[in-house]
């Protein structure tokens, strides 16, 4: 059986059929995620985000004790097709529902996926409050800066600098404000207990990223407080630039202002 | 069952427990303040969670959160800050999740903002209106039972008078929610294949590349929303309105003075009857064109500029001429307690209406 | 000759042609179509060269979750180049 076949012009190995003599080490579809494709932009990062973390809850063995709370942006594409219990939030409010999803089923895990638009724009002071109140969910923030769903304008989380559909010449400060640093932000709270920033622009972040979301959810099940993973994600669409730019400039442009590392709770 | 002699704030905490209430969330405004207070009392020992939430958007937020885990949820505010829980309102009954919402308003200017709603979307919240704290306890369970039953938030109207005077009652009851809640969440569908999705924006998951169609999720709860508007019960308090020449409609505390009034009326000779509704929706249309049958004139005594006399117009569709002897009572706080709200003031103003009726 | 220790399976129809792969491979053996594409339209990733390690690198940064990486139980030599 030939192990090579000609596309285009071209002799390639064949990539079509599985080996006899190897070990499947990485599937397609995370099991959790629905059969079906999502019809997310080529490129997008937020794909990448969700894989980590449902495959972290995986891990976790927590699959038939988890509720998800979901906001409104891009990533609702996944709140339907997740095989995990979803509750959906309007824009900004998934923490104060997981909050009272969390106090009626303290056992679960209970977790937010909102974009940076969601959390930090209108939401502000949601997750502020949670993470003041010590409350012990996990929220997740996708962020790249823009509101990708709605066309890629600039949020409260764009940095100087960056292209955005109303900042096309990039961010600037003195016509467009400062971004806030929610990660920081939150990190300076008496009641956050575990704070990191990922991404996940390359296979290395992906990695580190999912450490980190292991780290979070493990606070959450000790009870220890509040816990909060931001995870940088490409978004070429309403950064309107090519994909295969978009890992580069998610490191040289938006990594340089939210910078990547575990910002509070690293002792564990 | 013992009788006590309680505050309306109390009374409704207690009858919010004793129905089952295990989620409380709420912020301090008055005249509702009293209500989370004692909620934050009554909830702890009662195996319940009650919160201060940092703002009212959070308060409704916390509610919907424990709403769907199947609890008995609730939360509340007055006039301003049920504006701000408008949005998550009218989603909720969109994702068809169960909800008290307790408006202790600040005189009756609410009406509209508790029967249409502020909130967006084709949605509908009953709202059940108490006139006596013996009343508002009789509501609380009622309230969560349509709440389960219909999937839906459902309001209670009360103000400063019915927070803040004493009756006495009997201990209310404790109740068990009879209502199976098999999409309530926790956690247990995840990985079978079919995880449950609680949400305004669809009730599947995905299958195939098809992702949520709003037009037949919107569809299908507006047909659950018709079925509810059918099928509560609208409730209605009539009284000496069968040789009335004159039907006086009110609600709320103002329905209860206007129920005294109309009775010492009567007992001088007085041929004047009362319409006191207590679903504000569904609204008692049939009882109040029952009750206007043979009445010369059908009037409206409410603390705001006329709110619901659209209402009785819509319910009597000019089979009776309709006039508004209401009007806005405020006191200097704003809080509702108004000097207009005074059984000898009520009486003047339906004898003038009575008279004028009667001599034209 | 060069040795072998993984290779991947790609599921030519779900990809958008994004070419995150192709930077994130670190031996490099993937390469995107230049004119042939999948039915919705877009290029797609081939395997050009032997060398793969079964990093995963691609399979983790694909969005749209297109590969399935495997080790071979004893690294392989491939017969490249083919005529």
């Amino acid at each position: 059986m030939s192990e090579t076949e000609l596309v285009g012009q071209r002799v390639v190995l064949r990539t079509d059929r599985r080996p006899d003599d190897a070990t499947l080490v990485d599937d397609f579809t995370p099991d959790l995620v629905d059969v079906g494709a999502h019809h997310l932009c080529p490129g997008c990062g937020e794909p990448i985000a969700i894989r980590s973390a449902v495959e972290c809850i995986a891990d976790l063995g927590a699959v038939e004790r988890t509720i998800s709370v979901f906001g409104i942006g891009c990533y609702t594409a996944f709140s339907n097709n997740l095989d995990l219990e979803v509750l959906q939030a309007l824009h900004g409010r998934a923490p104060s529902l997981a909050t009272g999803v969390k106090r009626m089923r303290p056992d679960a895990l209970v977790l937010t996926v909102q974009g940076d638009g969601d959390m930090v724009n209108e939401g502000l002071q949601e997750v502020l409050h949670a993470a003041a109140r010590g409350e012990n969910i996990t929220c997740i923030l996708l962020n790249n800066g823009v509101f990708g769903e709605t066309g890629g304008h600039i949020t409260a989380t764009t940095v100087l600098g960056q292209r955005t559909k109303n900042t096309l010449d990039g961010r600037d400060a003195e016509r467009d404000g400062y971004p806030i640093l929610i990660g920081d932000l939150i990190a300076s709270m008496g009641g956050a207990a575990y704070v990191a920033r990922g991404a996940v622009n390359d296979a290395g972040n992906v990695a580190r990223t999912r450490r980190m979301l292991a780290a979070a959810f493990d606070t959450q099940e000790r009870g220890e407080g509040f816990s909060f993973v931001e995870i940088l994600t490409m978004c070429p669409t309403g950064w309107f630039i090519e994909t295969q730019e978009a890992p580069d400039y998610l490191a040289d442009v938006i990594a340089g202002t939210h910078q990547i590392g575990v910002l509070k709770g690293g002792d564990r | 069952m013992a009788r006590r002699l309680m505050e309306g704030s109390e009374a409704i905490a207690e009858a919010m427990v004793a129905a089952g209430c295990r989620f409380f969330a709420g912020y301090p405004m008055t005249p509702f303040t009293e209500i989370l207070e004692r909620m934050a009392e009554f909830l702890p020992p009662a195996d319940g969670v009650c919160m201060n939430a940092e703002s009212e958007l959070e308060a409704i937020g916390m509610a919907w959160g424990a709403a769907a885990t199947g609890a008995r949820a609730a939360t509340g505010s007055t006039g301003q800050g049920l504006a701000l829980m408008q949005e998550s309102i009218s989603e909720m009954c969109t994702a068809r999740i169960p909800l008290v919402v307790i408006n202790m308003g600040r005189g009756q200017g609410d009406y509209f903002q508790a029967t249409r709603g502020g909130g967006h979307g084709d949605y509908r919240t009953p709202v059940l209106a108490p006139s006596t704290v013996a009343e508002a306890v009789e509501l609380v369970p009622l309230a969560f039972e349509l709440a389960d039953t219909w999937r839906n938030p459902v309001l209670i109207y009360g103000d400063y008078y019915l927070g803040h005077t004493s009756q006495a009652v009997e201990t209310p009851e404790m109740v068990e929610g009879a209502v199976a809640k098999p999409w309530a969440l926790d956690g247990t569908s995840g990985g079978s294949g079919h995880a449950k999705l609680l949400s305004s924006l669809g009730e599947a998951k995905q299958r195939d590349g098809v992702g949520y169609d709003l037009a037949e999720h919107l569809e299908r709860a507006g047909v659950a929303t018709l079925e509810m508007a059918a099928g509560v019960e609208p409730r209605c308090d009539v009284g000496h309105c069968d040789d009335a020449d004159l039907v006086v409609v009110a609600f709320g505390t103002i329905g209860r003075f206007v129920r005294w009034v109309v009775k010492e009326l009567r007992s001088e000779g007085h041929r004047v009857g009362y319409v006191r509704p207590i679903t504000l929706f569904p609204f008692p249309a049939d009882a109040v064109r029952q009750a206007a049958v043979g009445a010369r004139s059908v009037a409206v005594y409410e603390n705001n500029l006329g709110q619901m006399i659209d209402d009785v117009r819509l319910s009597l569709l000019g089979s009776c001429p309709v006039e508004f002897i209401g009007g806005l009572s405020m006191d200097s706080s704003g809080f509702g307690v108004g000097p207009e709200i005074d059984a000898p003031k009520i009486r003047a103003r339906i004898l003038a209406e009575l008279e004028r009726v009667e001599t034209t | 000759m060069t040795l072998t220790r993984g290779t991947v399976v790609i599921d030519r129809e779900a990809c958008k042609g994004c070419d995150l792969c192709i930077d994130a491979c670190p031996p490099r053996v993937l390469e995107m179509t230049t004119t042939v594409v999948n039915t919705t339209g877009h290029r797609f990733p081939l395997l050009i060269a032997p060398g793969c390690t079964g990093c995963k690198a691609c399979s983790q940064i694909c969005p749209d979750f297109c590969f399935q990486v495997y080790k071979f139980d004893e690294p392989k030599e491939m017969p490249w180049p083919v005529d």
